[in-house]
């Protein structure tokens, strides 16, 4: 496997709220991807945005004016 | 043939509609299963169209628009998900079996019933429905267009009685959605029910519900979620919660199609095609001797529907002669609607229903008149 990197993942209740989430970071031009929730984080499956740590800020901003509710957010090695 | 049964589904759609619903297949995987390209395409596409149908009926968010089978299932969901024993609901003689059959199951299980007569029209009387409100009355259930006459119910009205006595109002868009404008904010509407393939243009297989937020529905269904497999339970959070299992992905992806179109187009001028036409068969036939004609015409707040009866013939039979000799398709019989039918004196009878679309022409309504004309002279 490749190198491991330390991401920021934001899990989400429903794909509905994970789409929402692309559709705005792609509106805002804040970068990131989709990707199958990571086993560490959670078991159950479904969607999580993907993104470089150094936009924690920009992402929850974003998330708070879109409304967008998330399940949590992780830090983690990817 | 000259296709006038629009009521029961719209024939011809938008040339994009076929266009998405192929597109699709080519591309789409199965949505909110993995981050695939395909499977991100379906799911990327199913909430574009959840996005459109939120913005066609003024929800507040797209997580509150859940998508079906049809109206059936949706109503199916809302009622008995709604309410318990001991409930008082009040509902209508307009209503379809789709809302009818549901609540007399809930009437079986211990819930009350209060069924709304109409006048000869056809028309509900307000301050009836207002009367008709208790201590127990948990909601108000009715059409917003019945499927045999026509006729309105005014949604906003429904929705302020509603809104004033505390009560959840449900309403069955089957006949109106994508004509008439419907915003659920402004009219009060808690549980909007609506199917994809009669004036939303879509395919069939397509439908759906809005769900005010706060309104807690029981699922109807569990199973695949896509998320949170290890919970015994099926997830609670909207839209989800009410959508087990894989969503018809190649059928969303048309009704998408159709709601861009629609938008697009305007639904006033839509409306307005289909009233122009429906009032040009109206006109026609409506003095033919031996014509008898259902509903209230004395307005353009209805759907485009005329349901008539020629003398005493057999509507069946009526219905067949103008699709064997004339080519016209219309639907006779009994519409799903026992009620509306008993309550014009129809039972037996039936009637034919002519229901029109934006794509009908002049030319078809005419040679529909023609042919009232020549079977009322037999």
């Amino acid at each position: 496997m490749r190198k491991k990197e330390q991401k920021l993942v934001v899990t989400f209740h429903t794909t509905a709220d994970a789409m929402a989430m692309e559709k705005a970071c792609r509106e805002q031009d804040v970068p990131g991807r989709l990707i199958p929730v990571p086993r560490e984080i959670s078991a159950g499956c479904g969607l999580a945005w993907c993104a470089p740590p150094q936009e924690r800020e920009r992402l929850l901003a974003l998330m708070e004016r879109q409304g967008i509710e998330r399940e949590d957010l992780h830090q983690c090695l990817l | 043939m000259i296709y006038l049964d629009n009521a029961a589904t719209t024939l011809q759609k938008p040339d994009c509609v076929r266009e998405a619903v192929l597109a699709a297949f080519d591309r789409m995987g199965n949505a909110g299963r993995g981050a695939s390209a395909p499977a991100l395409d379906a799911s990327r596409v199913i909430y574009g169209t959840r996005e459109k149908l939120a913005g066609l009926f003024h929800a507040e968010s797209p997580s509150r628009i859940v998508f079906t089978a049809n109206s059936t299932e949706s109503l199916n969901i809302a009622l008995k998900g709604l309410f318990v024993p001991g409930d008082h609901i009040i509902t209508t003689v307009l209503e379809h079996n789709s809302v009818l059959r549901p609540l007399y199951e809930c009437q079986e299980k211990g819930a009350e019933l209060t069924i709304l007569g109409c006048d000869e029209a056809g028309n509900i009387s307000y301050e009836e429905l207002e009367g008709a409100i208790k201590e127990e009355t948990k909601a108000i259930v009715c059409t917003h267009a019945s499927n045999l006459t026509g006729n309105r119910i005014e949604i906003d009205r429904v929705g302020a009685i509603a809104k004033k006595h505390g009560l959840l109002f449900v309403a069955d868009a089957s006949q109106t959605a994508g004509v008439w404008d419907i915003d659920v904010q402004k009219t009060g509407v808690d549980v909007l029910c609506f199917t994809g393939h009669k004036g939303l243009l879509g395919p069939q297989g397509t439908g759906g519900m809005y769900v005010r937020t706060g309104v807690r529905i029981r699922p109807l269904l569990s199973g695949g979620s896509g998320v949170d497999t290890y919970n015994s339970r099926h997830p609670s959070q909207m839209p989800t919660a009410l959508e087990a299992g894989t969503l018809n992905g190649h059928g969303i992806a048309g009704l998408g199609a159709a709601v861009s179109w629609l938008q697009e187009t305007g639904l006033e001028r839509i409306r307005e095609r289909e009233l122009a036409l429906m009032f040009r068969f109206y006109d026609g036939i409506s003095d033919i001797p031996g014509v008898r004609v259902y509903g209230d015409f004395s307005t353009r707040r209805r759907a485009a529907i005329v349901a008539l009866n020629i003398r005493d013939y057999d509507s069946s039979e009526v219905s067949d002669a103008l699709n064997m000799e004339y080519g016209i398709v219309t639907r006779p019989g009994a519409h799903c609607a026992p009620l509306m039918h008993r309550a014009l004196g129809t039972e037996t009878q039936g009637a034919v229903r002519f229901s029109f679309s934006y794509y009908n022409t002049e030319e078809e309504i005419d040679a529909a008149v023609h042919a009232v004309e020549e079977l009322a002279r037999r």
